[in-house]
């Protein structure tokens, strides 16, 4: 519950940032810079004199891009390949899972990192490097749930009667793997938005203008020990959103898995 | 046994080639020639010319990757663009202290990490569960870099602020005596720290629900031989694989952490490379995690086999 209002809250927020934020979030104002929080800054102003607030808000809106869009990503590509492997089984499962293998080979985001290194910074190759990313998660998940389901009676009986491959896994074999998808994606998009976080704290992310958490507090690092408030308000902004989600997906699982409930 | 290992062995062939295909590939997403690439931008005609011959660049893909394959397993990496030094020698430079930073987080995240996790499963429920596993759910939230700025103000800042101290107890930055470790160790253990505890919590509540555990107290065993002589024996078979696999994936945390702290590690060397565009660096470092991780996960593999025999059987 608290994991969906914090969720509900960020996309509020991203939504609605253009009425929400109190001043121009690109206005710098250098009479300001660094200046800590105050009744007309509420969150204080950055090292151009940006005020912190607008700019955290519009970060919200950047950080539901680089949530969402990654995450469609390894769902578009990811759970057609689980879906292959697992009901195909053999060769193609082989092949699959070993491609699979291979982009696991490449610990936490050190995969996003290369892709972003070799791709250049920028919004569009950030999200593609988070997504790629992810494509394994989706996979390995929808394969093991579809060797299961494709145990289950009622796919035997479709199949005897012989219903086609294709409209089988559409239609019988998606519709039972959807639920621990659901689970997944909400901390996926956790998930994405701390790597995309990351790349951008690294250089690797959106062009330093625009307001990207990451990159905020990566600009803002130079300031650590004068201006407190430049670092700490992004990184809460971060943690609180990643926090959501996966309060979000933990409530999603034990909702969906009553198993779990007891544990 | 020996046939599980010897089939996890042979499993590893095929993923070292598909990585280094990969790394070798990456360099083609680069805009524009990738002799310039690895020559700098700065370079000559002449030797951007060289580096391309030397690469075998005007060759078909495939015999590229085998010069490059062949060059890998010599252990070449090529040469760094900003030290001209062989990218082996720099990563080999700096290993140990990511391993030393690695190994000390690992440890200091499986302590506290289990101790939190036997908590919470001993106590479901209670306040000791709903404390140990907030504070779990944060540790997995929180960006590391941000955990780390964190405590450079505590300790750098704050800290010495509010008890007129001279200077912080632990160093913000830079490496040389134990005291320079703790802050990249407490920053970079807070994410593994976080898993172990859940994972452990898991298992043990799981553990505890056996039919061995109900007889071991039915026949009047006090309660801590119960939990932490034959619950907790099997409930960290899991965690162990775990933490094998955290190993990993601290060694690529430490990118991050390393850059906050300016501690000097190959994920530092990697940062460094990359704004400097220093691409053989780049694709060495990462080459070198990759198959590190791997191995790492053989390891943990064959560890887990050899612990739970039902693994080679299945």
């Amino acid at each position: 519950m608290v994991g969906l209002v914090i969720v509900g809250i960020f996309i509020a927020v991203g939504i609605l940032a253009p009425w929400l934020a109190p001043y121009d979030h690109d206005a710098a104002d250098f009479a300001k810079a660094r200046q800590g929080p105050s009744a007309a800054h509420w969150l204080g102003n950055d090292e151009i004199g940006r005020d912190m607030l607008s700019r955290l808000i519009f970060g919200a809106r950047l950080s539901l891009l680089v949530g969402l869009i990654p995450v469609s990503i390894g769902l578009a590509v990811g759970v057609p390949m689980g879906l292959l492997a697992g009901y195909f089984g053999g060769r193609l499962d082989m092949v699959i899972m070993r491609l699979i293998d291979i982009m696991l080979a490449f610990p936490g985001i050190l995969l996003a990192i290369m892709l972003a290194a070799f791709l250049g910074p920028g919004l569009t190759n950030l999200m593609i490097a988070v997504g790629i990313t992810s494509i394994p998660v989706y996979t390995r998940l929808v394969r093991g749930s579809t060797l299961s389901v494709k145990q289950e009676q009622y796919v035997e009986a479709a199949r005897a009667v012989g219903v086609a491959h294709f409209r089988l896994i559409r239609l019988y074999i998606f519709p039972n793997v959807l639920a621990p998808i659901v689970v997944q994606s909400s901390l996926q998009i956790a998930s994405a938005i701390l790597s995309a976080a990351a790349l951008g704290f690294l250089g690797l992310g959106v062009p330093p203008n625009l307001a990207e958490w990451g990159t905020m507090l990566q600009k803002g690092r130079t300031y650590i020990f004068s201006a407190i408030h430049i670092v700490t308000f992004p990184g809460l902004a971060i943690a609180l959103t990643v926090l959501g989600f996966n309060l979000l997906g933990d409530g999603l699982r034990d909702a969906l898995d009553p198993r779990l409930r007891v544990a | 046994m020996t046939a599980y290992v010897i089939r996890r062995i042979f499993m590893v062939f095929p993923v070292l080639l598909g990585a280094s295909f990969l790394v070798f590939i990456s360099l083609r997403l680069v805009p524009g020639d990738p002799a310039m690439a690895i020559a700098g931008e700065l370079a000559t005609p002449a030797l951007i010319a060289q580096v391309r011959q030397d690469m075998g660049l005007d060759k078909p893909l495939a015999t590229q990757y085998v010069i490059y394959l062949g060059k890998v397993l010599r252990g070449d990496l090529g040469r760094s663009i900003k030290s001209h030094l062989p990218v082996t020698q720099e990563i080999l430079a700096r290993l140990p202290n990511t391993i030393l930073l690695a190994c000390t987080s690992l440890a200091l995240a499986a302590l506290i990490g289990i101790l939190l996790g036997i908590a919470a499963a001993v106590r479901p429920y209670s306040w000791i569960d709903g404390g140990s596993m907030t504070l779990a759910l944060s540790g997995v939230s929180m960006p590391v870099f941000w955990l780390g700025l964190m405590l450079m103000i505590l300790f750098a800042v704050l800290l010495p602020r509010w008890f007129g101290l001279e200077r912080s107890i632990f160093p913000p930055t830079g490496s040389g005596t134990w005291k320079h470790l703790v802050l990249p160790t407490v920053t970079l253990a807070a994410n593994s720290m976080a898993i172990l505890a859940r994972m452990t919590r898991t298992t043990m509540l799981e553990v505890l629900r056996q039919d061995y555990v109900r007889t071991g107290r039915a026949k009047g065993l006090a309660e801590r031989t119960v939990i932490w002589r034959h619950a907790l024996r099997n409930a960290l078979i899991p965690v162990v694989t775990i933490m094998g696999l955290q190993f990993g994936i601290l060694l690529s945390g430490a990118v991050l952490t390393e850059t906050v702290f300016a501690w000097p590690g190959i994920g530092r060397l990697l940062v460094d490379a990359i704004s400097y565009r220093d691409y053989p660096v780049v694709q060495g470092v990462i080459l070198f995690i990759a198959v590190g991780f791997t191995f790492v996960n053989l390891v943990v593999d064959i560890f887990y086999a050899y612990l739970d025999p039902r693994i080679h059987y299945a």
